[in-house]
């Protein structure tokens, strides 16, 4: 595992320095390649790998640990990071074989997320996982990524990504300059907001350089990161200000953009994966006292006010598995939908599930549920959190506007009754 | 709700200018709040529709209104604010049921004076929606009651001098009829109170242990065994202290909304447009509402329409909070810190911040009855629609299963 940092290796030439235009030829997608069961088909290793992660979180990631770790000044424990990583390969799970990874695929990983997503796992996942694997797996093959790439899969380091991660993916609005097209390059800007930056050893910056999206590996080091109060205290944000840095360039231009794509891409299903674990888990534990809590002389699931919102919970959490499994295999197979319209309605609809029902679960629960040594709160201030990240419910929404509507083509009109 | 008794210009004239009197003779602005609120009660307009002697003039709940327009007007603080559940529940219900007219003002000028911070113990850990279950036990000796059980969820019970506490006198009746409702004092051996945090992380609430709590039987309200009648009169008026008085145009939390939307004109986009306008229109469907109701409010107690205005005020608070964090956008996500705090209020807090409100917010559709209780309540006591199945009213409270 190259884990020095001093490792320039400069005999091979950076990605950076590669002509951008004439613009990179389509790559195949990153997994295209996985052998994927038939959509909605687990496998027997899928299925293990899910109880395995269940038992995992059920001993290491127990309410009790979460409460501990979320008043820690890291937030997250650094070994049972390295576990996930080592001991259980959950963090490379859709990294291919030969950049040091299972190459198991995306669908493996959306399970891993929605495991540790009900237990509300504490550690940099989405900026690891969701967003600096998959952009460095994307990226062109060099010299910052090869040695990235298994520190980060392994567990040994950590990273989060900066950049505009509160709305679906554009180009043009990161905040953050990149000077210089060379291997190394300096960078200037700030961000306000940028989960897990403070966890993070290494930042993976979406910067615009002369000649359009350069993606460029930062040490922690060499930035200046602010903790921020989070309202989500599992996981939290961090100012991020670069004036300065200096960087290593992983990407630039088409081979930076396609890299930054695939990494909203990847983090919108393992979000929505996640989304799922938490509105299940809370279905689960209001359906459990629904049946045991008692007023007036019986269950409160008995009452159709409960029994109906609980069926409403149901019918959500349903539809928003059913999007996020989508997105999954399709950006894993994009032979299957449009990945970038599936990951669009997989977000929509898993912000919107999850928030209600986890705004849901507290009124189902009564006064109790409004108290502070009870778990409702931990996960409703992550489900408002995740629905904002990469972009809110209506966000999306305009994406599948833009990609359904907007693309309507020459198509018959319905008989009308005009009266 | 049914057009009651109308009010005379007389009378309001008459309240105009007793309050405009307190106000000129005990100016806000230079003399302590529980000198002005004093002289409210001495003058009658603490609660316009109680008996004179008592804080009122016996004139219509609707009146009310003028009084603290011009308080508020002049700079003063509305007593409600500084000590809501006296004022909301505690002082109808003490006027309605106490055993003297002395005993009566003793409780009453203290706490309209806001000296004396008053709450309400009905909540249990088994007993929430269903107040009537509650466990809770007072045992008669000589010219006292023994309390023991546990209260819950007791709003500021670590400010408060009296609660007003429902007990169990009589296990062996069905639920409803083997209550008794006391005034407990809270300083008193056996009374041990515990903040209770809340998602928050402030503690405005607290547990209530009681532990051979004595009360005197001068300070029961009601007769023995009728407790529930005495609690319907306290719950009727919580619903409609919570449910809120018909502020001006565009105040209270939609106020918040719209400060927001015209300081981010960057955030504004057409779906978030048609969700402001949308909880505007509600919020002043609700306001019309509650003001139409104050002109036809009678000195009667409140009915079970208060309960539309509770659920009203719950929802739209949340939603219009909701809506800020929305408009917000990824600053919402930032907050200050969960630290342990004791509230001394309730309510309104101008220092706190949106997200504090947004999460606060949560609440309102359980304090004071959830909104599916308050459901229930309009389907089956304004609508008139069949009872829902009752596993438990006509069997002795000791054999319903709890928990
Ligand atoms: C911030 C806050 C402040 C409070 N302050 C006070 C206070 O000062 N004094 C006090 O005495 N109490 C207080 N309470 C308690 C409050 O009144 C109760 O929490 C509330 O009545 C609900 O009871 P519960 O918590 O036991 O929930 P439960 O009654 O257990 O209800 C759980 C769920 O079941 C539903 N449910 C229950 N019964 C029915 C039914 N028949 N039909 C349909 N649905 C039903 C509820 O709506 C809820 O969603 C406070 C609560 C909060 C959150």
């Amino acid at each position: 595992m190259a884990e020095n940092d001093d490792d320039k290796t400069p005999s091979v030439p950076a990605s950076g320095d590669e002509p951008v235009r004439p613009a990179v030829p389509e790559e195949p997608t990153v997994q295209a390649t996985v052998p994927s069961t038939p959509e909605f088909d687990f496998s027997a290793e899928q299925n293990e790998l899910r109880t395995g992660l269940r038992r995992f979180v059920e001993r290491q990631s127990d309410e009790a640990t979460v409460r501990r770790l979320i008043e820690t000044d890291l937030g997250y424990d650094r070994a049972l990071w390295g576990r996930l990583g080592s001991e259980l390969g959950a963090l490379a799970l859709a990294v291919p074989e030969d950049l040091g990874g299972a190459g198991a695929g995306l669908v493996d990983q959306a399970i891993a997320a929605e495991e540790l997503g009900a237990a509300l796992f504490c550690g940099p996942l989405l900026g690891t996982v969701g967003l600096a694997i998959p952009a460095l797996v994307a990226a062109p093959a060099g010299p910052v990524r090869d040695e990235l790439l298994p520190a980060l899969a392994e567990g040994t380091r950590t990273a989060a990504f900066v950049g505009a991660l509160f709305a679906p993916y554009d180009p043009s609005a990161t905040t953050i300059a990149s000077s210089g097209a060379g291997e190394r390059t300096t960078l200037s800007g700030t961000v306000e907001q940028v989960p897990d930056a403070g966890a993070a050893d290494v930042l993976l910056v979406a910067a615009s350089g002369p000649d359009g999206p350069v993606l460029v590996a930062v040490e922690s080091a060499d930035a200046r990161i602010t903790v921020r109060g989070s309202l989500d205290l599992t996981r939290r944000h961090a100012r991020v200000d670069l004036d300065g840095a200096q960087g290593r360039v992983v990407a630039s231009g088409a081979g930076a953009d396609r890299a930054i794509r695939h990494a909203y891409a990847v983090a919108g299903v393992l979000l929505a994966a996640e989304q799922v674990g938490i509105a299940q888990h809370l279905l689960d534990i209001t359906v459990a006292y629904a049946k045991e809590r008692l007023q007036f002389g019986r269950p409160i699931g008995s009452f159709q006010a409960v029994k109906h919102r609980c069926a409403d919970m149901l019918v959500a959490v349903e539809h928003a598995r059913s999007t996020a499994y989508h997105a999954a295999w399709a950006v894993q197979d994009p032979s299957l939908d449009d990945p970038e319209l599936a990951v669009a309605i997989a977000q929509s609809t898993c912000s919107e599930a999850c928030y209600r029902i986890a705004a849901d679960a507290i009124q189902m629960h009564g006064g109790i549920g409004f108290t502070w040594e009870h778990q409702a709160h931990l996960y409703y201030k992550r489900a408002i959190a995740d629905a904002a990240l990469l972009g809110s419910a209506e966000a999306y929404r305009e994406v599948v506007s833009s990609r359904v509507l907007d693309a309507l083509g020459d198509v018959r009109a319905p008989v009308v009754a005009t009266g | 709700m049914s057009p009651g008794t109308s009010t005379t210009t007389s009378d309001a004239l008459r309240v105009e200018e007793a309050a405009r009197k307190v106000v000129a003779e005990h100016d806000p602005r230079s003399v302590p709040s529980e000198e002005l609120l004093g002289a409210l009660f001495d003058a009658g307009l603490a609660w316009v529709s109680f008996p004179e002697g008592l804080g009122g003039l016996g004139l219509s709940r609707g009146l009310q209104s003028i009084v603290d327009g011009i308080v508020v007007d002049a700079g003063g603080p509305r007593g409600f604010a500084l000590n809501p559940i006296g004022y909301g529940m505690g002082a109808p219900t003490v006027v309605e049921y106490a055993q003297s007219t002395e005993q009566a003002r003793d409780w009453l000028r203290p706490l309209a004076t806001c000296e004396d911070i008053w709450c309400q113990l009905f909540s249990e850990p088994g007993a929430g929606s269903d107040v009537a279950g509650l466990a809770t036990t007072a045992v008669r000796d000589g010219d006292e009651w023994v309390l023991n059980g546990q209260k819950v969820w007791t709003t500021l019970a670590h400010v408060s001098r009296w609660g007003m506490v429902v007990a169990r006198t009589d296990p062996d009746q069905p639920k409803h009829r083997g209550l008794t409702y006391f005034v407990l004092d809270m300083h008193q051996p056996g009374v041990d109170v515990r903040p209770l945090r809340q998602m928050t992380g402030q503690a405005e609430f607290n547990e209530v242990y009681l532990n051979d709590a004595r009360i005197p039987d001068a300070n029961r309200l009601g007769e023995v065994g009728a407790g529930w009648k005495v609690a319907i009169t306290t719950l009727m008026n919580e619903r409609t202290a919570i449910g809120g008085v018909a502020g001006k145009r565009g105040t209270g939390p939609i106020a918040e909304a719209l400060g927001l939307w015209s300081a981010m004109p960057e955030r504004r986009t057409p779906v978030l447009r048609d969700r402001l306008s949308a909880l505007w229109t509600k919020t002043e469907a609700h306001r019309l509402t509650l003001a139409r109701a104050r002109r036809t409010a009678t000195k009667g107690q409140p009915g079970p329409e208060g309960s539309v205005s509770k659920l009203v005020a719950a929802e739209l608070n949340q939603d219009v909070y909701e809506f800020c964090m929305d408009l917000l956008g990824p600053e919402a996500l930032l907050y200050d810190d969960y630290t342990l705090r004791r509230a001394d209020r309730i309510g309104h807090d101008p220092g706190a911040t949106l997200q504090q409100r947004f999460l606060r917010s949560r609440a309102n559709t359980i304090e004071g009855g959830t909104s599916e209780v308050m459901r229930n309540i309009l389907g089956e006591r304004v609508l008139g629609l069949p009872g829902d199945m009752r596993a438990d009213s006509d069997r002795p409270w000791r054999e319903v299963p709890r928990g």
